[in-house]
């Protein structure tokens, strides 16, 4: 059986769009009905096609699979393809979605069939971009993404969401055309924009440089790191729910994907001279955006800084280099994406009933709320990255990795674990303990419908926490292979410049 | 002079021929029928520039040709940015009927007027030396003064007009003297000629006729810093002779300064990539800054068009075949996105009058969601994000300009990209996020085909580019 499996989970959201674009007529009750099941069922149908791919792919190879190359641009082609690094985001991004239309089912009663189109057109584009394997592909899917994130938080956005939705526009076109001219630039010295073929040319060590700062604009922008992340907060707390879940779980990870798929592989030699920099970043990222979100008001700016933070982690695991390092940062990007999903569907579950997420406008909410309770509190404990949770495994792993790498980095960063206590903890019993609000007298638990959105997501935080073998052993073999390269390259670019070195010396002494 | 059994060696002139006596044809059958053929005549012309195309594409023999003694170049290049005039020309013209009829300015002069200002694009697009381009250029800027002021009861019309004519003929003074300029240093007007005597470097004199015929040439396009007029030309004159404007004469205007610095001046490419990556950057930089306090949407779209220009521009200053290529899909998708963007601003009308601010398309994504959703996939396109069109675009010209070393201007290029995605943004903001005024009256049959048409090409072309990019690649290998 040989079929397109990979385009078919990239552009069969695609065709649910332009199914609801099609058979969806008016804002009647029945219409918004059949565009909300439409798109249920295609994202549904992804999602099970792609766990095809999981159950088909052989995670002892380090090469692309499900690979499909046909011409497109004449220097670009449609080449398409999955390894253990980008697989595991394919799946996380198929699993949600099916997650953020249920959580959408009632709380968007306005222009649904526009919502439908959008969410899933994002989906083909969020696919596509972890699939790609041709740069000109990646950075039209990377970038197409705006389109529909920018309607959705501008349209079903909250009462600043044309500020919120410029910014975010703005702010990561910006970076991201940077990388474009880098991309070019890489074009003209390697002749091809084939990814598969990039990560084996050796780009000379200027170039190196130079795009691997244009690429660092755009990833670190997305990621976001801090002094960039300002961008962050406001989409989030504007965004719908099913927005914010989208932004946190999957768009934020583009950035650390294309620190892992590029800037890594490509440019080792820079990446291992400017590891400092970004170790610099992320340990502010994680110190100063864990003390932010100790005294936010608002629950979702709490959790959008925390996801600075913990990309923090993401981002120093990476660049550390050492095999802990890498897998951690994939993983803890896996890990967050179900555990920061979660927790703004939590937000979305109150913010539902109450319409406020105010953090003092909650209290109590256990004496009302008890299945609310639980399920908040292991994604609270998930966040804080208590062992038995998928968070402890990322964070320890990655901050294992770094300890080899640089220690004092590692130990600065420890200081995360404790502060994401502080604050994760203190707005759980805000928010959860303590007498109810008076306000808060006939708030309704958890639904049927909420039940089965936290159910898979409850799941999975624990089972990853209990045993992260599968995903792990997913990317091990991909990781592998970048770490020999990655290695090779710098000791490489180290013993030319010894030699340069000596060279000089005996120059000297001749002289 | 040309024998009888020579005129088959005319054949790659056809298309020109044929549109000079359809023109000539269409005056005296107007001039005979009076004021009622005004909307069968301008039916007609539509009819002749589909004919001319066709004639283009059928009937013209392939290959390189020389006419007249040289100074009438037909190739692959000319053959591409004529067939892109003729679709900008015919495109404008359909945009316009609907519009005459409403304004009962139906007559016979506008569609001759057209169809003659096309044939000087054409002429212009071939030209290949000084003397037909200066009489291509002036047949299609005298047909497009007097069509800036064809609503002749209009003050902002005949203002228009009037302004178009007095700075155009400023800039036809400047691209003249220039010309003698180099004529007088070279001792010869032909391009071919040119490029032989500047091969081994050019004296000071000939620099100055370059420039002033630079000069010339940035007018036409409306590139800064001689783009004064055109934000007051595009506003005063009646909206469909502006899509005309922003569409055709762009085209052809492009097509010869293309063709003159390359195939003239190769031997001081040095010289003249100063001023083009000027002209340049100046030109994104003023078209993105200054769109944004806009609040007409014809201001709006001659400042887009500016910076349009110095887009397309990048990919002159190149140098290369590469670059060349990058302006010419940079023009064909710039035709498609224009054409598109006026559909829209044509229908732009309440109760039977036309209205043209921007806050007028405050939610149309709730009175009109198909015209809003190609409008925004069009201005996002305009922006350059990708997977549009217009992303293409501008990425041709960039990896041209990459390659060619010009770093300053790819990074200052794509800085003012985002700035110019605000604007854009800021209309889609408007048809999205705001609650709807009142609607506009329903679109008219043949606006929604150009919008669909162009809406189509435009959101499309990620999926089949290989047509426009081929023929493109062919195009700019025949200058070399």
């Amino acid at each position: 059986m040989n079929w397109p499996i990979l385009s078919v989970v990239t552009f069969l959201p695609l065709l649910g769009a332009v199914l609801v674009m099609l058979l969806v007529r008016g804002e009647t009750p029945v219409a918004c009905g059949t565009a909300r099941w439409i798109a249920l069922w295609t994202t549904l149908i992804t999602f099970a096609i792609s766990l095809v791919m999981v159950w088909r792919f052989d995670s002892t190879s380090a090469e692309f699979q499900f690979a499909e190359k046909y011409p497109w641009l004449g220097i670009a082609s449609y080449h398409v393809g999955v390894d253990g690094i980008s697989l595991p985001f394919v799946i996380l991004t198929t699993a949600l979605m099916p997650i953020c239309i249920l959580a959408s089912w009632t709380a968007i009663q306005r222009r649904v069939k526009e919502y439908m189109i959008a969410f899933l057109i994002l989906e083909t584009l969020m696919v596509g971009t972890f699939s790609a394997l041709d740069l000109v592909l990646f950075y039209l899917f990377f970038e197409g993404g705006l389109i529909p994130m920018f309607l959705i938080i501008g349209v079903w956005g909250g009462p600043r969401r044309v500020y919120a939705s410029f910014k975010f526009f703005l702010y990561t076109l910006l970076g991201s055309v940077l990388m474009l001219l880098a991309i070019m630039a890489m074009y003209w010295d390697a002749g091809t924009t084939d990814i598969a073929t990039l990560l084996r040319h050796g780009f000379p060590i200027g170039l190196q440089k130079w795009a691997w700062f244009a690429f660092f604009a755009s990833f670190a922008v997305k990621m976001p790191m801090w002094p960039v992340h300002t961008w962050l907060p406001d989409a989030h707390v504007e965004a719908p729910t099913a927005g914010s879940v989208i932004l946190a779980a999957i768009l934020l990870k583009m950035g650390g994907y294309g620190f892992l798929r590029f800037s890594l592989p490509m440019f080792p030699v820079a990446s291992h001279d400017y590891a400092p920099i970004i170790f610099t970043l992320s340990v502010v990222a994680i110190v100063y955006t864990s003390l932010v979100a100790l005294m936010q008001e608002d629950v979702k700016k709490l959790i959008a800084y925390s996801s600075v933070a913990h990309m923090g982690f993401v981002t120093m695991g990476i660049f550390a280099a050492t095999a802990q390092g890498v897998a951690g940062g994939i993983f803890q990007m896996i890990s967050h994406g179900v555990v920061s999903g979660a927790l703004f569907l939590c937000v979305g579950v109150v913010y539902d009933r109450m319409h406020t997420r105010e953090i003092a406008f909650y209290g109590g909410l256990v004496n009302r709320m008890p299945l609310y309770a639980f399920v908040f509190m292991i994604f609270t404990l998930a966040n804080v990255g208590l062992p038995g949770t998928s968070g402890f495994v990322g964070e320890f792993l990655s901050l294992l990795g770094t300890f080899r790498a640089n220690t004092s980095v590692a130990f600065i960063a420890t200081f995360g674990v404790i502060l994401s206590a502080c604050y994760a903890l203190w707005l759980y019993r805000k928010m959860v303990f303590g007498n109810l609000k008076p306000a808060l007298a006939g708030i309704k638990d958890i639904g049927w419908r909420e039940s089965i959105i936290f159910a898979p997501l409850v799941v999975l935080t624990i089972v990853l926490g209990v045993a992260p073998k599968p995903v792990l052993d997913m990317s091990s073999a991909s990781v592998t292979q970048l770490l020999d390269r990655y290695g090779r390259a710098v000791k490489a670019a180290e013993i030319e410049r010894q030699s340069v070195q000596v060279v000089s010396a005996t120059t000297d002494d001749t002289r | 002079m040309i024998e009888f059994t020579q005129l088959s060696s005319l054949m790659p002139v056809l298309p020109e021929a044929i549109l000079a006596v359809g023109a000539m044809v269409v005056l005296m059958l107007g001039v005979m029928g009076g004021d009622r053929s005004g909307p069968a005549a301008n039916g007609w012309c539509i009819g002749l520039l589909v004919l001319v195309a066709y004639a283009l594409i059928a009937w013209v023999p392939h290959g390189r040709f020389e006419l007249f003694g040289g100074s009438f170049v037909v190739d692959d290049f000319s053959r591409f940015l004529k067939l892109l005039t003729l679709i900008g020309s015919a495109g404008a013209l359909v945009l316009s009927l609907d519009y005459l009829n409403l304004r009962h300015q139906q007559k016979f002069e506008y569609g001759a007027l057209f169809l003659i200002s096309t044939l000087g694009m054409l002429m212009l697009i071939s030209a290949s030396d000084l003397i037909a381009l200066y009489l291509g250029l002036e047949l299609m800027s005298l047909s497009l003064y007097v069509v800036a002021a064809y609503d002749r009861d209009s003050t902002r019309s005949t203002e228009a007009g009037l302004k178009y004519f007095v700075l155009g003929a400023l800039s036809s003074g400047m691209l003249l003297y220039g010309a003698s300029l180099i004529y007088g240093f070279t001792g010869t007007v032909n391009f071919a000629g040119i490029a032989k005597a500047t091969s081994a470097g050019a004296g000071i004199g000939l620099i100055f006729g370059l420039v002033f015929l630079f000069v010339g040439f940035c007018f036409k396009i409306s590139a800064v810093p001689f783009h004064m007029w055109t934000p007051d030309v595009y506003e005063g004159a009646p909206t469909p002779v502006t899509a005309f404007f922003a569409a055709a004469p762009k085209v052809a205007a492009i097509a010869v300064f293309v063709r003159a610095t390359i195939t003239a001046f190769p031997g001081i490419t040095h010289e003249w990539q100063q001023i083009v990556v000027f002209v340049s950057i100046a030109s994104m930089a003023l078209g993105s800054f200054a769109a944004i306090g806009q609040r007409n949407i014809k201001r709006l779209m001659a400042y887009s068009s500016i910076g349009h220009m110095g887009y397309a521009l990048v990919g002159l200053a190149a140098g290369t075949a590469e670059g060349v290529q990058g302006v010419l899909v940079y023009m064909a998708i710039y035709v498609a996105m224009t054409l598109g963007t006026f559909a829209v601003i044509l229908s732009m009308r309440r109760g039977g009058k036309m209205v043209e601010t921007i806050s007028d398309l405050g939610g149309l994504s709730r009175t009109h969601p198909t015209m809003a959703f190609l409008l925004a996939m069009l201005l996002f396109s305009l922006a350059g994000i990708p997977p549009l069109a217009g992303f293409f675009a501008k990425f041709y010209v960039f990896l041209a300009a990459i390659k060619a070393g010009l770093y300053l201007l790819a990074v200052i290029g794509v800085l003012t990209s985002v700035v110019g995605a605000y604007y854009y943004l800021a209309i889609v903001k408007l048809m999205y996020f705001d609650e709807p005024v009142t609607g506009f009256d329903p679109m008219p049959g043949l606006l929604r085909i150009v919008l669909g048409v162009a809406g189509l090409v435009n959101l499309l072309f990620f999926a089949y580019p290989a047509p426009i990019v081929g023929a493109a690649t062919a195009a700019a290998a025949s200058l070399f």
